[in-house]
């Protein structure tokens, strides 16, 4: 069973038509070819396939691709703007905030969401917000720093 | 996950006439994050998904009564970061913060969580503890259930199925009641919990006596669990000593967990008693803080004063 959605990702106005039980990671990934979503755990649990519904996290693997009819999803490919890294981008790659890469966009995406909100969180409030993405990597350490140390890089 | 119809309705009768249409195949949804899953294990198959998504009016958080009316399809990071839950009930504010993480509170509704009726989950016991009710809608008018005989098994509640939970009602705590809720987890933040535990303790007026408490437990059955013979070992008792750790071998009697990867059974049960006491020594500093917190001088006279200054240096 097919369903016709209207929805725009990063700013870009899309249509699909595509089968109800979609996942939104999926239609991402092979609909709309923005493979920098990542699946990881599947289950909801690893935040590496963490997006952005009008401005809040939600986890892709466990959305439908018609929730979101109507909505403005952002993905991690939507964080430059005219070729520039956003700070939490350039902040991550100044201060090492990845190893293999794999839960990188999803922490990025996460990341920028709370400095959204909070522009200079603080050690603990970075804690809580980035809970729900897991890296086996890097300890933590440096992907706090970056965070951290991101508003350097705004303008 | 098998193909099912997707309907969007407006508004409840047309989701009533939905699930009619479609009778006992059809399953309702409000974030997803807990039916997705079970849809992708194949523990459900819906021939239609009626998604709750579009119908307004249903996410409000306000006062009633002096106590709190929460919408049943208000997501968890709306209780947890609503201005008026954090005054008037910090403690709820604070279980739904432990649920999950972000991602999953931005979907994951307070009507939708209690339908799916996982006994692990955080907000039952503290609901539970704080005496509240749900209100559930059928085409044939609204009842309201105390949330106490709300929960019958795993993923099994009252609720008929042309029931939606439209309502949750927290009422007005009693004078010089403290609340807490925690949670043991030895694994990581945003796991189940191994046991946890919800405890509102309420004294007497001169602050000596017990004169209400309820205590819930989550993760221990097959059911979030009350456990009543531990409140009636406390109830109308003065405040003494080894009271609390009493009603948490009390409570042991009211639990029945299974061994996990959590825990064993009996390791659970240890622990319950253990949770139970530390809820209840928990409830009795919030109390206390309250207290205190009223008894110090309001910070708006403090500001009276210096703005008296200031006019003063301006002179």
């Amino acid at each position: 069973m097919n369903k016709k959605i209207k929805f725009r990702v990063n700013g870009k106005k899309v249509d699909v038509d595509i089968p109800t039980n979609r996942l939104l990671i999926d239609c991402l990934r092979y609909d709309l070819g923005l493979t920098g979503t990542k699946e990881g755990c599947s289950v909801g649990v690893c935040g590496a396939c963490t997006v952005l519904m009008d401005g809040d996290m939600i986890t892709s693997c466990l959305t439908l691709a018609v929730m979101v009819d109507g909505r403005d999803i952002t993905t991690v490919e939507g964080l430059a703007k005219n070729g520039e890294l956003n700070p939490v981008q350039k902040s991550f790659i100044q201060y090492g905030g990845f190893q293999c890469g794999i839960c990188t966009p999803g922490q990025v995406v996460a990341a920028t969401a709370l400095l959204e909100e909070n522009p200079k969180p603080n050690e603990d409030e970075i804690k809580d917000w980035m809970m729900g993405n897991l890296c086996r990597c890097t300890g933590y350490y440096k992907i706090i720093e970056s965070i951290q140390k991101a508003h350097q890089f705004a303008k | 996950m098998i193909p099912f119809e997707y309907r969007t309705p407006k508004n409840l009768k047309e989701v009533h006439a939905t699930l009619k249409e479609f009778g006992a195949d059809a399953k309702l949804m409000a974030g997803g994050t807990a039916l997705v899953i079970m849809m992708k294990q194949r523990l459900v198959r819906p021939s239609c998904l009626v998604s709750l998504g579009s119908v307004r009016g249903l996410n409000g958080i306000e006062l009633k009564d002096g106590g709190l009316k929460i919408g049943g399809l208000a997501t968890h990071r709306a209780v947890e970061s609503s201005s008026l839950v954090r005054r008037r009930l910090p403690m709820l504010a604070e279980t739904y913060h432990h649920v999950a993480t972000l991602r999953i509170r931005n979907m994951a509704t307070v009507g939708g969580g209690l339908a799916h009726a996982d006994p692990n989950q955080d907000p039952p016991p503290s609901l539970i503890a704080l005496g509240a009710s749900v209100k559930a809608t059928s085409p044939n008018g609204s009842r309201v259930i105390p949330l106490d005989e709300f929960f019958k098994g795993y993923y099994e509640t009252v609720l008929e199925p042309d029931e939606i939970i439209t309502e949750v009602f927290v009422p007005k705590a009693a004078a010089n009641t403290g609340a807490a809720y925690i949670k043991f987890l030895p694994r990581t933040a945003d796991d189940y919990a191994t046991v946890s535990a919800a405890a509102v303790l309420t004294l007497d007026k001169a602050k000596k006596t017990i004169a209400d408490v309820r205590i819930a437990l989550g993760s221990v059955g097959e059911t979030p669990v009350r456990a009543t013979a531990a409140e009636a070992l406390l109830r109308g008792q003065p405040l003494k000593g080894d009271g609390f750790a009493e009603a948490g071998e009390k409570a042991k009697e009211a639990v029945d967990p299974v061994s996990d990867f959590r825990g064993s059974a009996a390791y659970k049960k240890d622990m319950a008693a253990v949770f139970v006491r530390r809820a209840l020594e928990k409830a009795l500093a919030d109390l206390r803080q309250q207290a205190k917190a009223k008894a110090a001088p309001k910070p708006a006279k403090k500001k009276a004063v210096k703005k008296v200054v200031k006019k003063g240096k301006r002179r």
